[in-house]
């Protein structure tokens, strides 16, 4: 039986939540409404900032022409080939490590400069050795979001608790079975934290490969819409990636929340 | 009576960049079936190393460890170090899991050591749902899954708070004299160990060596610590002692 302060309680913290909610919405309805008003009473240039109603109609349009999820599958495709490889690399590798101090002290300087190297830099030479295409994009992707969670999970596995490892090793486990009974177990939470750092590494490195290469994707559309002076296509290229990133922000959240569970 | 475990001539020594550091130096002792053996020493004096060495976990520097092969042994560590991703039950199994020994006849033996001491109605709840002293009883059971022949116990209570502490190692106590085990305990509380154990070992300040050995004996036959505590021979024993430590050469 719950008393009546606690239903207050609930109830006031429900309410709370919802504020919070309707504030967020309503930030986004009144800075799409402010962009409407300024570009309909022509306070804004158009040509340069577009308008909602214009992004909308090149929405319809991408529609029309059956582009429009063409270029979103085409990005998402390539986000969630490099997101899975990512990953896998990174636990793979981070396990090697952890099995291995020798390897794990030879790499670590490497994996450090490899990190606070601007990945950008390596485009065009990419380009070159695996051509103009989704291969180049992903490799770029990989490139930014492997690193960084081969670095982090290997960070989480490094701290893992001694004294666990210890209680293991005492009952005459193997390091195989430290590895399977302790560290994989007890770096869940890191393991999922590098998974959503790496959904915005991908993200990063899919739309950078797409400018530099692309012939489709919404990083094309962009760097397409730019080059014929079609801000109308930028700016709705942009809010597609705004779009999606929630989407996969939600995916990763939901699948952190199971996993808690 | 043979001895189950005989150190002799033991040295211990640990070897960093900048220096060469002696943990222990000649120790000597045997410890027989049935035996509870209190190790107490200022701290850093080598005292968890020296149940590292026994424990297989250390190497040995010079001398020899004399055990049976097949000599189980369990350890137990000052944080109960129950995984919190597994149900108790299932913390009690790592041991038989990791050597592959879950069999039914070890299993149904975990499950009367939960029922006997009180964690039946626990098995599937998590350790964080668990206090104190119910966790390091549950670590205890994980130890004994294995059935081990000697158990160690390196500083077991000493994350807990003064009264819980007090009733767990009765608790603890109880179930290893139950379970007919021979136990070593390193702690740094002396009273502790005059009121846990039949002989203590007094290592003295780095390198460590036996600066004596005690064989406690109360007039009457008490097996229980916190009473113990109360008894003219505890006072005797925890003066010996601790003069043994103070007085440092």
């Amino acid at each position: 039986m719950k008393s009546e302060e606690y239903k207050k309680y609930l109830k006031r913290i429900k309410r709370d939540n919802l504020l919070v909610l309707f504030t967020q919405i309503l930030i986004i309805v009144i800075f799409f409404v402010v962009w409407q008003i300024l570009a309909d009473k022509k306070i804004i240039n158009t040509f340069l900032v577009s308008s909602p109603s214009k992004v909308l109609d090149t929405i319809v349009d991408l529609m029309k022409q059956n582009n429009l999820w063409k270029h979103i599958f085409a990005t998402l495709y390539e986000i969630v080939i490099s997101f899975i490889l990512g990953n896998v690399i990174g636990i793979v590798f981070a396990s090697i490590l952890w099995f291995s101090k020798f390897l794990s002290r030879v790499f670590e300087p490497f994996l450090t400069i490899l990190n606070s190297l601007p990945k950008v830099a390596l485009g065009p030479l990419i380009i070159v050795w695996a051509g103009a295409n989704t291969k180049s994009i992903i490799i770029m992707a990989l490139l930014i979001s492997a690193i960084i969670s081969v670095i982090n999970i290997h960070n989480a596995f490094k701290v893992t608790d001694p004294n666990k490892i210890k209680i293991v090793r005492t009952m005459g486990g193997s390091k195989l079975q430290v590895f399977t009974k302790v560290v994989i177990p007890s770096n869940i939470l890191p393991i999922i934290e590098s998974f959503k750092i790496n959904v915005s590494m991908c993200f990063v490195g899919v739309i950078m490969g797409e400018l530099l290469v692309s012939k489709e994707g919404i990083g094309y559309l962009i760097m397409y819409g730019s080059q014929v002076f079609n801000m109308n296509l930028v700016i709705t290229g942009v809010i597609l990636l705004v779009i999606l990133t929630i989407i996969l922000y939600y995916v990763v959240y939901y699948i952190e929340k199971i996993s808690k569970r | 009576m043979k001895p189950i475990l005989e150190i002799k001539k033991l040295y211990k020594t640990y070897h960093t960049k900048k220096c060469e550091i002696e943990a222990l130096k000649n120790i000597n002792f045997e410890v027989y079936e049935g035996d509870f053996i209190g190790i107490v020493g200022p701290s850093g004096c080598g005292k968890s190393t020296l149940l590292s060495i026994i424990g297989n976990l250390e190497s040995i520097t010079k001398g020899t460890v004399k055990k049976d092969k097949n000599l189980k042994i369990g350890y137990m560590l000052q944080d109960d170090c129950l995984f919190p991703w597994l149900t108790i039950y299932e913390n009690c199994l790592l041991g038989l899991k990791i050597n592959k020994i879950c069999n039914k006849e070890n299993i149904d033996n975990v499950k009367k050591l939960l029922s006997t001491y009180g964690l039946k109605d626990f098995m599937n709840n998590y350790p964080n749902d668990l206090s104190g002293g119910m966790r390091q009883r549950a670590a205890l059971i994980r130890t004994l899954a294995i059935k081990p022949d000697i158990l160690l116990l390196d500083e077991p209570f000493s994350a807990l708070d003064y009264y819980t502490r007090l009733s767990v190692s009765n608790d603890v106590l109880d179930i290893i004299r139950k379970e007919k085990k021979t136990l070593i305990i390193v702690t740094h509380d002396i009273s502790e160990a005059i009121s846990m154990c039949k002989k203590i070992i007094v290592l003295s300040k780095r390198p460590s060596t036996i600066k004596n050995i005690y064989n406690i004996n109360y007039k009457e036959d008490r097996e229980n610590p916190i009473k113990n505590r109360s008894s003219r021979e505890f006072m005797n024993y925890y003066e010996k002692i601790w003069e043994d430590l103070t007085n440092e050469k």
